[in-house]
């Protein structure tokens, strides 16, 4: 492992000079090659492919109008790929209406949209939120601190939440927290993170360091539902808006969602034995008896899942397109159903 | 980004020893071919850490949630690394061997990461990518102190230190270079990454003379063989062998008692040294800056740090390390002063990351270059401190 000799002559300089010139030649032809086919790759994602779901541009909106249908990234390869769009929610499969809006996370109610993106920097992205009427026109926009993973709107369209991952950025760093932002299109009043709200576990205030919110359900314009994580545990959050607190219900939620006639709860809960990569298995909790039951998914599930209505509950998984929807009974019966190929962060307008 | 987050031996009043006549580059070639491998490296090492997020997050669809609670221990785990590479190294003077391992293992995961998709793996990698650049740094920095003379240790460890930071900005420069042409273009990143470090090892292998001569005096250390010019001296220096180190001699250091008075001067002041997100997280809360500008935050810390590095090291090779080691800490409580200050002034930011850069660039490397003037004639300080990459 020591090769070189210290003071080693000129000739030997000249040689390993070659090696270390030689090396760097095969070494850019490597590196040259892998950029080129992750080029090839990202190009492929913009051609149409066979078989794929149909997609067509036109106008999508959020307004009455829209009820019954279901807006959504589409994630279909083509030159749609990645925008706002819409099929009927009673024929997922048909032709989609692809918008020109481009969403890494989307949700909408009460005619009001809210639309996480990326901004392409000259030296690296960003991300906002953007505010969406019931036309899909832009009517705020936020910087965000982090990559995008929760979106949610309260069914009045009054309030919005959504959910970034902050990375660390100590070298080979694995410390991420989340920061969760609600913001009134009232009055423009935004709670740029939780963690500003006072915490209160079993009566007692909670003052750690380590606390990250995350996956916010509204109940109303000043209630909500969201996952505390501390101390290595989560809990689900009841939090009040007007009184900035937050208060645990109970532990081991992620990712809540509340039923539309707020009876319900489903979530994915880390479910003890299982690989630590694939921890999680949706559940319902019923908010008046307590009780929870596990749905009829065998997979693990990473998502926050979306209720189309009191019955069924819509979630995505990977997959090849990046990921699909598939759907649910919320009683613990049935079995998973795919809904949609190539699909994200669906809205189920009312 | 850089962040120093361990302290090692402080250092006495050093006083310079007397230069000795006879060749002497203004920096020797083995420290500018440590500071090119640090330089390589931290391109690869910063190009990964710049878009692993992302690539968990958008590549992978992961929740990286609860992904922190290895940090805690990790960061414990890192500093016996760091202590056990620098013993390993110290026995028989392997300093090469050691950090040949070192940077070998951290590029070895670079390939690593496109094998593993979950996160439990990934957290794996990344702890061997950690654990390789915890064993290397303390006998990269015995082998620049070796390879210089005692006097301009300062200027030559700001040397180092200064390239060392160019690569870190360097790297997530050309990461997003890379996402920007393909998209989701993680695997080449991965792959260029890798290629880089391997790059850096070839330069280490080739052109780092090996066995440098463990056996020093204390503060009046002769400049090594190997020092007077790797590339080009025309006599091979014979290897010595350095008497093996043993743990108990490394902790008899700590019955000495200037090593044992400074040891704690270090403790108080790392003490009072909060951690770097500290300092932007007050200046965020200060000016109200957006989230946009907060991640260019360290990049101002870095960028004072690369341009103090090399003029810091010489004014402490010339008035004493332990003089600038102390104003690099006063420079951090100006830092905060000025946070905590009702000075309003559009400067402000740039003031704070400037005093923020001049503390790292006093203390790093300054640090490095003191601890050396206190081991006995055996040992090289064993797991020497800075956490410059």
């Amino acid at each position: 492992m020591t090769g070189a000799e210290a003071g080693a002559g000129a000739p030997a300089v000249r040689g390993k000079v070659l090696i270390l010139v030689a090396a760097v030649v095969v070494l850019s032809l490597v590196a040259g090659a892998a950029v080129l086919h992750a080029g090839h790759r990202a190009a492929v994602k913009d051609r149409t492919q066979a078989g794929g779901p149909p997609v067509a541009a036109g106008p999508v909106t959020l307004g009455p109008a829209a009820a019954g249908r279901v807006v959504f990234r589409n994630m279909a390869y083509g030159p749609h790929r990645d925008e706002l769009s819409s099929v009927p929610a009673a024929t997922p499969g048909g032709k989609r209406t692809a918008s020109g809006m481009r969403c890494l996370r989307f949700y909408a109610a009460g005619g009001t949209g809210i639309c996480l993106q990326a901004v392409h920097g000259p030296l690296s992205d960003s991300y906002r939120a953007v505010v969406l009427d019931s036309a899909l026109r832009e009517r705020a926009r936020y910087p965000l601190p982090g990559i995008p993973t929760r979106a949610r709107v309260s069914p009045s369209g009054h309030l919005l939440a959504w959910t970034v991952f902050v990375g660390g950025d100590s070298y080979a760093g694995s410390d991420f927290s989340t920061r969760t932002g609600i913001l009134d299109t009232r009055t423009g009043a935004l709670d740029a993170s939780l963690e500003s709200y006072r915490a209160v576990r079993d009566g007692q205030p909670v003052h750690a360091s380590d606390i990250n919110y995350w996956g916010v359900t509204f109940a109303d314009d000043r209630h909500f539902y969201a996952t505390m994580g501390t101390g290595g545990r989560t809990y689900l959050v009841r939090g009040d808006i007007a009184a900035r607190t937050v208060t645990t219900v109970r532990t081991n939620v992620e990712c809540p969602s509340l039923s539309p006639d707020g009876t319900r709860i489903a979530f994915k809960k880390r479910v003890p034995g299982l690989p630590a990569d694939a921890p999680w298995r949706l559940y319902v909790l019923d908010l008046r008896t307590g009780r929870e039951r596990a749905l009829a998914e065998p997979r693990s599930v990473d998502d926050q899942v979306v209720w189309p209505d009191d019955h069924t509950v819509v979630y995505a998984m990977p997959s090849d397109y990046g990921s699909d929807l598939y759907t649910l009974p919320a009683d613990g019966t049935g079995a998973p159903r795919r809904l949609m190929t190539a699909a994200l962060a669906p809205a189920y307008l009312r | 980004m850089y962040v120093a987050d361990s302290r090692g031996t402080p250092p006495a009043s050093a006083a310079p020893a007397r230069i000795r006549s006879g060749r002497r580059a203004a920096v020797a070639p083995t420290v500018l071919a440590l500071g090119s491998v640090s330089l390589v490296t931290d391109i690869s090492s910063e190009m990964v850490t710049a878009v692993l997020p992302l690539y968990l997050v958008t590549g992978l669809g992961l929740s990286p949630l609860g992904f922190g609670l290895l940090d805690g221990v990790y960061n414990g785990f890192s500093a016996l690394v760091r202590l056990v590479g620098g013993h390993l190294a110290d026995r028989g003077g392997r300093y090469k061997a050691v950090a040949v391992f070192g940077y070998g293992l951290s590029a070895l995961c670079k390939p690593l990461l496109l094998l593993v998709g979950s996160l439990p793996l990934i957290g794996a990698v990344l702890a061997a990518d950690r654990t390789g650049k915890g064993l290397r740094t303390a006998p990269r920095d015995a082998m620049i102190s070796l390879a210089c003379e005692p006097a301009t240790r300062g200027r030559a460890f700001g040397v180092h230190r200064a390239m060392d930071t160019a690569g870190a900005l360097l790297g997530p420069l050309a990461a997003f270079l890379i996402l920007r042409f393909a998209v989701d273009g993680y695997d080449a990143v991965f792959t260029v990454s890798f290629c880089v470090a391997i790059v850096g090892v070839l330069v280490l292998v080739l052109f780092v003379p090996g066995r440098t001569l463990g056996a020093r005096g204390g503060g009046t250390a002769k400049a090594t063989a190997s020092g007077a010019g790797a590339l080009a001296s025309p006599t091979p220096a014979p290897p010595a062998p350095a008497d093996a180190v043993s743990l108990r001699a490394a902790l008899r250091l700590l019955r000495r008692r200037d090593v044992r008075r400074l040891t704690v001067c270090a403790l108080l002041l790392g003490l009072a040294t909060v951690s770097d997100s500290f300092v932007y997280l007050l200046l965020q809360h200060r000016l109200g800056v957006s989230d946009r500008w907060f991640a260019l935050l360290p990049l101002g810390t870095a960028a004072a740090f690369l341009l103090l590095a090399v003029p810091l090291g010489r004014l402490a090779d010339r008035i004493g390390r332990w003089q600038v080691f102390l104003g690099g800490h006063l420079a951090l409580l100006a830092a905060y002063g000025v946070i905590l200050s009702s000075w309003h002034s559009v400067a402000l930011p740039y003031v704070v990351l400037a005093l923020h850069g001049c503390f790292y660039a006093a203390t790093d490397g300054v640090l490095m270059a003191a601890a050396f003037a206190l081991r006995p004639a055996t040992i090289a300080p064993q797991a020497a401190g800075g956490d410059a990459r």
